[in-house]
């Protein structure tokens, strides 16, 4: 076996300003070469084990350590950020807050610039660097002009080139489109084998991952290692339940279908699972849950008629663009990165005007009305929930809007008092909003918005970073919310979320209306899926692969099935 | 584990702080001026930042927020940096910076003896600033009417400096109690 | 709330061919000169040296137009102010009064107001097209390297470059706020009166603050594990090294600087007077 290159050994670390430790009795060694995914809920402590690695933890963030850490062969507290950071390079979730250079080219340098790398090397090594990440052709742009997984390579040049031997990746899928997160994950594949360095990465995106074969899965919980096993053995037990994760979907379907996955069959990936003789047992029981879908009546609430509109004028985003929102239903908007979908939400909400073309709310042309006006009818909670809180407690927070309105205390307070309940924040309604995780700032946010009474909620990107336990508190709440006839408009990259919530999606591409259908039939539809870089749902490929009759059918089936079971 | 002091006057944080205040400078400073309803006299947000800024980041950060918020916001708005109220910005920055430095706002920390400190520290700055320095540099720099200067000067200080005691005031106080809780309330959950 | 800003672009023409530290010390040394002299034939010679390079430059007339209105307007608005408040000053300046016109109560037109006026306006006339010039032809990205390169610190050169790097993405957060914050009703316009439109601008500001005290944290932090600020210097991926033409310009500028400030105190006086 080769050597160790980290090697954690009943390492224990508590945070400065936490009483409890964070990381607790961690032994685990990663050797050269491997690629290992690490797992587990929101707040397990994977970001500060990859802390540990990088020397984040303890240069800069202080705290007590025991046991002991080696990277290399070295203890890792006997060295600084500096010295490691020759050794590890990281990835980190945010592109934005990592991106500081001017133009790609700047910021792939960056680590060679502070390491006093001489112009005419540095020149050499960046353009290499980019090559091997195919951005090239973009040392001169600015990240204002990147989509999302532009700026991602343009993070891991920015790490390859500086030679590092391991290769830390913190959740580099979170915000990319899901054909986007599919080609970073096959370029870290490439560049892991072709290099032969150490690769580790933390995702939530486990299906996603699970695209490109890993070594090993780590499998956290509160701080301490749940499970180290190859992914046909995770698959097949009952570990990432355990854990509140979530399995690929495909597997859930066979589970469904009465099948016992075993590591045998290699349930890691689709294209090698070993289904032969369990085939059929998938066609029975699609046979056995025969539904009639749900047929919605349609009468339009919210209306675009032929709206284009460009930030600038030379640069137009939307073209013509015609859609309708039905009453009561719930809609999903998706599409690529910089597609325009927070920008027709914008758009509806007034913060900017149309070049041409009209928005109907109930059939009245509202170009005219204000910001405010459109406000009372329709509620907007942005991707980031710091965006929009400006009070420091809850309950103010959430009074905000109503206040503003004049409406008396006593009133606001009885509905105040409502909202929280509905939302689940009725018991931390003392609290203070800097105490709350993000997926409760996001309902907080989200409150404040519903307290108002609107008739349409838009909702941008609502469960992106979140793990899967807080992904099915945010949703159901919002399907609550819409069987007491809100409309909700989601704006998402989550295809899971767009088969198991939304009744229609509306694609866009190019600024354009692509496709408007229910999200089965648009996740099983080849073309669609290419031009908008959204992913064929693995459901999908599996009923194809086992030959049954009708993939779509299989699919709808499904969802209505898994819905059932989840509601118990 | 031994704690890394961070002695360094120009920490990496300090030097991004400053990176990111000058930008937030510029942009207040371009849209964030909100009109008071005196007339020619506007509540110009970007000084409650500053000082917002000082007192987190401490006397360089606000020296050096001050200079190079206020250059690239006349430059890149206005096409030319006036000199005389460049220096009186980062004046401001500093001074404030300098006068506060034992409130440790960061665990949180700031009740009614600090308001108190905090707005003593912001109207000597003004004061200073505004009064004194921008209108002799106006005079020694542009030859500019005395009367004038001392006017204008008086004008914008008096306005800063009620911004900065109310609105200033307010975001430190309100991210005061966005630190307090944090560790105290984190263990009920 | 789309503002148009001086930028770069990038074109081809021997100013732009000049290297950014050589542009920031013309720039430098040509304002404190202009801000010094009050002697009118200096101020002249060098307004038609600036409009010279302007020329050379091949700057497009759209790319700065909208400054140019502003800076006009806001000139005039201080030349305004300052007959109000002193106008006699040239006449303390230059020691002799020739009225023109008398208007009302204290307010005469002189001459040697007219006279001392004309120099403020000539010194605007002759920094302006240095300056616009200055900020459309320097590449963003070599302007940190060009501070590093006349003496500032390396760290401090960063953060300006750190400043141009964010101010796009923070306006995008302002604005994104400040919409949604309008949409529930707050009001910073004149329409609410002064306490409440103070309250509210608050209700914009905190979350605009606290999001980037966060950006902070993840900026240093990213920093810190890409090795920023560790050694005594940096290089630059984007520095250019002088050339004749740089050697040349810095010549010129510190020739003209030293004829300038020769020719002003030459006399004992900043003011040159034609009376
Ligand atoms: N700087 C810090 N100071 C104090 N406590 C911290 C700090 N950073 C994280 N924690 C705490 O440590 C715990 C683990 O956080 P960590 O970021 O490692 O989780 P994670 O597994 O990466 O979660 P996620 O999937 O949400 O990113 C959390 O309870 C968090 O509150
Ligand atoms: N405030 C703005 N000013 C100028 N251009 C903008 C602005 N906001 C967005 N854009 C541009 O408009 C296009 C559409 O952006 P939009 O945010 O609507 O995309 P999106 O579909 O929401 O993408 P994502 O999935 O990445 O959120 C992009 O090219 C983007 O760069
Ligand atoms: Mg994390
Ligand atoms: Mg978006």
């Amino acid at each position: 076996m080769s050597k160790a290159v980290i090697e954690f050994t009943d390492f224990s670390f508590t945070y400065r300003a936490q009483q409890e430790p964070t990381l607790r009795g961690i032994t685990l060694s990663i050797h050269e070469g491997e690629k290992v995914l690490i797992v587990g809920p929101s707040g397990s402590g994977k970001s500060t084990l990859a802390h540990c690695i990088n020397g984040l933890i303890p240069f800069y963030y202080p705290g007590e350590m025991s046991g002991s850490l080696q990277i290399m062969g070295q203890e890792q507290n006997g060295q600084s950020i500096a010295a490691l950071a020759e050794t590890v390079g990281t990835v980190l979730q945010d592109p934005d807050g990592q991106f500081v250079g001017l133009t790609v080219g700047e910021d792939i340098a960056f680590v060679l610039e502070n390491g006093e790398v001489p112009q005419q090397e540095m020149t050499k090594r960046v353009e290499a660097a980019a090559r091997a990440v195919d951005v090239h052709e973009l040392l001169a742009a600015s990240p204002q002009e990147l989509s999302g997984g532009q700026k991602q390579k343009t993070m891991l040049a920015g790490v390859l080139v500086g030679n590092v031997d391991i290769l830390l990746f913190d959740e580099p899928l979170a915000s990319l489109d899901p054909y986007t997160g599919t080609k970073t994950i096959e370029l870290i594949d490439r560049l892991q084998r072709e290099t032969g360095k150490t690769a580790i990465i933390i995702e939530h995106r486990l299906e996603e991952v699970l695209h490109r074969p890993v070594d090993r899965i780590i499998v956290m919980k509160d701080g301490a290692i749940a499970g180290d096993l190859p992914a046909a053995k995770l698959l097949s037990s009952s570990l990432l339940a355990e854990a509140g994760l979530r399995e690929p979907l495909y597997l859930t379907a066979l589970k469904y279908a009465g099948l016992v996955i075993t590591p045998d069959m290699q349930p890691q990936h689709l294209d090698q699972l070993r289904m032969e003789g369990h085939a059929d047992r998938l066609q029975q029981w699609m046979d056995s849950c025969a539904e009639e879908s749900e047929v919605l009546e349609a009468s339009p609430l919210l209306e675009l008629r032929e709206v284009s509109f460009g930030y600038d004028r030379d640069k137009e985003v939307l073209h013509r663009l015609s859609m309708t929102v039905n009453r009561g239903e719930m809609l999903a908007i998706a599409g690529r990165n910089g597609a325009g979908k927070s920008t027709v939400s914008k758009l509806i909400c007034g913060f900017y005007r149309p070049s041409s073309g009209t928005i109907l709310l109930n059939g009245r042309d509202i170009s005219r009305d204000t910001i405010k006006e459109r406000a009372e009818k329709i509620g907007f909670v942005t991707q980031n929930p710091n965006h929009m809180i400006s009070k420091t407690l809850i309950y103010d927070e959430i009074a905000l809007g109503l206040k503003l309105r004049g409406i008396p205390e006593d009133i606001i307070r009885g509905r105040v008092y409502e909202v929280l309940k509905v939302c689940g924040l009725h018991e931390l309604r003392e609290w203070p909003v800097s105490a709350l995780s993000y997926g409760q700032k996001k309902r907080v946010t989200i409150a404040s918005i519903l307290v108002l009474e609107p008739e349409v909620i838009i909702l941008d990107e609502p469960t992106a970073g979140q793990d899967y336990r807080h992904y099915n508190e945010i949703m159901e709440f919002l399907r609550g919310l819409n069987s007491r006839g809100i409309t909700v408009i989601m704006i998402t990259h989550d295809m899971h979320l767009m088969l198991e919530y939304a009744q229609r999606t509306i694609v866009l591409a190019d600024g354009k209306k692509l496709a408007d259908d229910r999200p089965e039939r648009i996740l099983t539809d080849r073309a669609v899926v290419e031009r908008a870089n959204l992913k064929e749902t693995s459901l999908f490929t599996l009923a194809v692969k086992a030959g049954v009759g009708q993939p779509e059918e299989l699919v709808r089936r499904f969802i209505a099935f898994d819905r059932r079971v989840r509601h118990k | 584990m031994k704690q890394v002091a961070k002695k360094d006057i120009l920490s990496i944080r300090t030097i991004v702080a400053v990176g990111i205040g000058s930008a937030l400078f510029v942009i207040l400073g371009r849209f964030g001026s909100i009109p008071s309803g005196i007339p020619n006299t506007n509540i110009e947000t970007t000084y409650a930042l500053l000082a917002l800024f000082a007192l987190l980041y401490g006397p360089v950060a606000g020296l050096l927020i001050g200079l190079i918020g206020h250059t690239l916001k006349d430059a890149i708005f206005y096409g030319s940096p006036w000199f005389s109220w460049v220096i009186s910005s980062g004046l401001v920055g500093l001074i404030i910076g300098l006068l506060v430095a034992g409130i440790s706002i960061q665990d949180g920390e700031f009740g009614r003896k600090e308001i108190i400190r905090f707005n003593l520290a912001q109207i000597a700055a003004n004061a200073i600033a505004w009064f004194a320095v921008a209108p002799t540099l106006d005079i020694l720099i542009y030859a500019e009417p005395a009367n004038k200067v001392f006017t204008q000067g008086l004008i914008a200080g008096a306005a800063n400096i009620v911004t900065v005691g109310v609105i200033g005031t307010l975001l430190a106080t309100a991210y005061a109690k966005t630190r307090t809780r944090q560790g105290s309330l984190r263990k009920l959950n | 709330m789309k503002a148009q800003m001086l930028t770069f672009t990038n074109q081809d023409s021997p100013v732009h061919r000049l290297t950014g530290a050589t542009k920031l010390i013309v720039f430098a040394v040509w304002s404190v000169s202009a801000m010094i002299t009050y002697d009118t034939r200096c101020l002249i010679l060098m307004l038609l040296i600036s409009l010279v390079i302007f020329r050379i430059s091949r700057v497009r007339f759209q790319d700065y137009a909208f400054v140019l209105y502003f800076i006009l307007f806001f000139f005039l608005l201080n030349q305004l102010a300052i007959f109000m408040f002193s106008p006699l000053e040239g006449t303390q300046i230059y020691g002799t009064r020739h009225d023109l016109v008398h208007l009302a109560g204290r307010y005469t037109v002189t001459a040697e107001q007219l006279f001392y006026q004309f120099n403020i306006a000539l010194k605007y006339a002759v920094v302006i097209p240095m300056a616009l010039l200055f900020l459309l032809t320097t590449d963003p990205g070599e302007f940190a390297s060009s501070l590093n390169r006349v003496g500032v610190h390396y760290k401090i050169a960063y953060s300006v470059s750190l400043a141009l790097r964010y101010i796009p993405d923070i306006q995008r957060d302002y604005e994104n706020i400040a919409f949604s914050a309008q949409a529930r009703g707050i009001d910073i316009s004149r329409k609410e009166k002064l306490p409440a439109r103070l309250k509210n601008i608050v209700s914009i500001l905190l979350p605009l603050i606290l999001a980037s005290i966060e950006r902070i944290e993840k900026i240093s932090t990213a920093m810190e594990l890409r090795g920023f600020g560790n050694g005594r210097k940096r290089t630059w991926y984007r520095g250019r090294p002088f050339t004749r033409r740089d050697y040349l310009a810095l010549g010129m500028i510190l020739a003209i600087a030293a004829v300038s400030a020769v020719v002003t105190f030459y006399d004992g006086s900043r003011f040159y007077s034609i009376f």
